[in-house]
């Protein structure tokens, strides 16, 4: 149970973030967004902002350095005339100081001409077509057996299609980058990024430069759910202006503009088939995933692969398919694939659980699996089941009266609902290295970061332990390109892969040190690239089971949760206290996407209207009551030195699903359209 | 040259964590702004610009305000708390403790808000300011949990570390409570 090191630091206000590094002479910067969502930049008038006193440079397509061209091209900031969706970056002003910057990019003229475009998701789009992988490199589809012959034959069919929309990640620490040109042609960036060796190399091949001649520092970073996970355009602007004004630029993401500039998750339509006996016991599992993603860049994201692990069933499909919109390129957010593709898997099991007359619980227990069902290879652990069997008791599902609606106190309907989680346990190559010092003290350098999930803290633990040393002996250096590199906090992944990297350099510096350390100390580092290509073969994923109670206000349709609980098998957990934090943050989220999280497409205008956080509602204080976790204990000797999976996303998985099926529970009504706002659920009370 | 694009300046003077400032602001610059742009005092955080995160929640003459709404030059002569004015000679605030030991932050980006709100909190409700979920007006608010909840509302955690929040608020109530009884 150890406290978050940087706590001191960021409970007083010291810990800076990208924006609050002090530079000499800064400029700021601010950003244009385009009037419309398809067309051709005919003309832009920057002469009435280049004459505001204290503007210093307009940059857009007509005056914007060359770049060079990279994978994605949202960062080909100014690079060309065509603009791909309503509010992508057109044109940017560097002055003196924001406030002069912000009034003299309204004064910025763009004329445009535009042409007819299409940003609505449907799933009879002509144009949506089979990716060739969806994130990052799952097969499109799959099939096994005779999905449809087993679903019509099968005693108990559930068929039916679920929505979820567009989510904005919205850390609260807005995109930021605050970029300087040094006089040796090098660019230092500090930026609001998940990982500062990846910024590195991807911002080096846009400026064409070394990547040594980069170097990004963030070793606090205000959250980032995905959405800091690749460089985001504020990185390339902020750079391109240092160079044009020969200053260090500043520049944050407005919180308005974030919304069409840095990510989203794709709103999904998905279509559920299940074909069970009579007893619950599945016979054919088919998902079919409608998508999108903008004219700009291929993101698919693989909402259908959690479903291809968790049940048995012989008879199984899953696809996806893409429509490539004239929108905002929508990127990760928390457990992208998973958390939308998990909200229909286990509503539909739910749907099956009553069509069946089996409890949830059991029915899940019932279609459990000791192999990946699609793969065929065995888990290196899988413990859904004691997770699901733990949290019934805690949570007391006992008591749970198996019919669903009409159970009132005074005017609220309560119920109680379930929901499975799943998230792979991913290991990605790593650098670190680990140094002695003669007075007793060890210093790991490693460029991962800590985007709030405990990332110092916990690899502190895991080189103590490595050492055999008091972790108050022991510092670790993250959140810096010069660092040994490292790959993104995402994909659940950090401490595992990070983690890896410090134990195997630890070890190989106590190897060394034979009990002493000489003179000018000893030093050793670790490549884990070639240990994770020599892992066995094993189907790796953490599990768990949400349980939730809500209250329905039969009068006004308002959903509250009452209790909530998360019962994880993730491997060795490494610092409870942050563990903790994690997944209750994650299942908080989930919340949000269960009851009130939703971009609003405007197909009129092509982008999304409720562009702030009075409009874009997250869970506030009052939103969030009894919500907890636990952990089994789980051993696993196939996953890395520590035995840890990640814990960073599957808090979100499955809590939604959850949610919505307490509401069912409550009220009887099904919905299957996120988010069950008042305005969806009371017509149907 | 557009007039309506001059900038104007003025001066004014901020007392900002027991220290006086005198200061040449743009009329339309923020509070927030000049504490992180002028002063150097980054603790106060930009979240969202429109008073709609909390993330920006200083003590503005001893009420908790969002710097981000709060023009500079309105205020001239104020008292103005930030977070790095919490501590006192080195020694973190029960508040600023608690949040620590119950692990009341992640990214920590909201985490300066929080503290200079849940420090008013503990002051209004000494004050006897009752809330939206107080049941009884006419005695002295009791914080419990809920109304920790309710009071701590104006201040969005996308990292979802309410519930540590909740606990560290009630900790820091009851030890200044106790405290206050001891005296």
């Amino acid at each position: 149970m150890t406290d978050r090191l940087e706590g001191r630091e960021k409970v007083t206000g010291a810990a800076r973030y990208a924006y609050e590094y002090p530079l000499d002479d800064p400029a700021y910067a601010a950003a244009v967004q385009s009037t419309i969502a398809k067309g051709e930049i005919t003309e832009v008038h920057a002469d009435a902002a280049l004459r505001i006193p204290g503007v210093l440079a307009v940059l857009s397509c007509e005056n914007a350095p060359h770049l060079h061209e990279v994978p994605d091209a949202e960062l080909a900031l100014f690079q060309s005339r065509t603009v791909s969706y309503r509010g992508q970056f057109v044109a940017m002003v560097v002055a003196e100081t924001l406030d002069i910057a912000r009034e003299a990019a309204r004064h910025v003229r763009v004329d445009y001409v535009s042409e007819p475009f299409d940003a609505r998701l449907s799933a009879d789009d002509p144009r949506l077509y089979k990716p060739d992988t969806v994130n990052p490199v799952f097969p499109a589809d799959t099939e096994q057996g005779d999905p449809e012959g087993a679903f019509n034959g099968s005693a108990v069919r559930v068929d039916a299609t679920y929505t979820t929309p567009a989510e904005h990640n919205n850390p609260m620490e807005p995109h930021t980058t605050a970029a300087r040109w040094n006089d040796d042609g090098t660019l230092t960036l500090y930026d609001s990024t998940q990982g500062s060796s990846p910024t590195q190399e991807i911002v080096a091949q846009v400026f064409g430069l070394d990547r040594t001649h980069v170097r990004v520092i963030s070793p606090h970073v205000g959250g980032g759910f995905g959405s800091k996970g690749t460089p985001r355009p504020n990185v390339v602007l902020a750079a391109m202006a240092a160079g044009a004004v020969g200053r260090p630029v500043k520049f944050a993401v407005p919180r308005q503009q974030m919304f069409a500039t840095t990510g989203y998750r794709t709103p999904t339509i998905q279509r559920f088939r299940l074909g069970a006996d009579a007893d619950g016991t599945l016979n054919s599992i088919i998902h079919e995933v409608f998508e999108q993603s903008s004219t700009l860049t291929e993101f698919a994201e693989q909402t259908a692969t959690p479903t291809r692990v968790v049940y048995q069933a012989a008879n199984r499909r899953t696809s996806h398919r893409l429509a490539r919109l004239d929108v905002p390129t929508p990127s990760w957010m928390r457990a992208p694939g998973e958390t939308p593709g998990m909200f229909a898997l286990e509503s539909a099991m739910d749907e099956l659980a009553f069509a069946a007359g089996v409890d949830p619980v059991e029915l899940r227990i019932r279609n459990d699996t000791d192999r990946e069902p699609e793969s065929g290879l065995p888990f290196s652990s899988r413990n859904l089941v004691a997770c699901l069997r733990e949290g019934a008791d805690r949570f007391g599902w006992e008591h749970r009266d198996a019919a669903p609606g009409g159970h009132w106190e005074g005017r609220k309907l309560v119920g109680m609902g379930v929901a499975a989680s799943t998230y792979p346990a991913y290991m990605r190559p790593n650098k670190a290295t680990a140094r002695a010092d003669e007075d007793g003290t060890f210093t790991v350098r490693i460029a991962a970061a800590d985007i709030g999930t405990g990332a110092r803290t916990a690899l502190t633990l895991i080189a103590a332990e490595a050492l055999k040393a008091d972790a108050d002996r022991v510092t670790v250096e993250i959140g810096d390109s010069s660092l040994p590199e490292a790959t993104v906090a995402g994909g659940s992944a950090g401490t595992a892969s990070w983690g890896t990297a410090v134990v195997r350099a630890c070890e190989s510096l106590r190897g060394k040190m034979n009990g002493s350390v000489p003179p000018g100390g000893l030093e050793a580092s670790a490549d884990t690239a070639a240990e994770l290509d020599a892992r066995d073969e094993y189907a790796r994923h953490a599990f768990g089971a949400q349980f939730t109670e809500v209250e329905v206000d039969a009068d006004t349709g308002e959903v509250r949760v009452r209790r909530m609980l998360g019962v994880f098998a993730a491997g060795r957990i490494i610092n409870p206290k942050t563990a903790r934090s994690q997944f209750i943050g994650g299942m908080t989220m989930g919340i949000g996407m269960a009851l009130m999280e939703e971009s609003v497409m405007d197909p009129r205008f092509g982008d999304y209207v409720n562009r702030d956080l009075a409009q874009y509602h997250v869970p506030a204080c009052a939103d969030v009551r009894d919500v907890d976790a636990a952990w089994v204990e789980e051993s696993d000797p196939h996953l890395n030195p520590m035995g840890s999976k990640g814990i960073g996303e599957i808090g979100i998985v499955g809590a939604a699903a959850s949610v919505a099926n307490a509401v069912h529970h409550a009220t009887g009504v099904r919905v299957r359209d996120l988010p069950i706002t008042p305005a969806r659920l009371l017509p149907l009370l | 040259m557009d007039s309506e694009v001059t900038p104007v300046h003025a001066e004014i003077t901020l007392l900002v964590n027991g220290t006086e400032h005198r200061l040449r602001v743009d009329t339309r610059a923020s509070l927030l702004d000049t504490l992180r742009e002028d002063l150097g005092l980054t603790g106060s955080k930009k979240g969202c610009d429109h008073g709609q995160c909390g993330a920006c929640t200083v003590l503005l003459d001893g009420r908790r305000a969002n710097a981000c709404l709060a023009l500079a030059v309105a205020h001239d002569g104020a008292e103005v708390v930030t977070v790095e004015g919490l501590a006192r000679d080195g020694r973190l605030s029960a508040l600023q403790e608690a949040f620590i030991e119950q692990d009341g932050f992640q990214c920590g980006y909201c985490t300066p808000g929080q503290l200079c709100s849940a420090t008013a909190v503990l002051d209004e409700a000494e004050r006897g300011w009752p809330s939206a979920v107080t049941e009884d007006l006419r005695g002295d608010p009791v914080l419990d949990d809920d109304e920790i909840r309710e009071r701590m509302s104006g201040n969005l955690c996308r990292c979802g570390a309410y519930t540590g929040i909740v606990k560290a608020v009630g900790e820091a109530a009851r030890k200044t409570q106790a405290e206050e009884a001891k005296a």
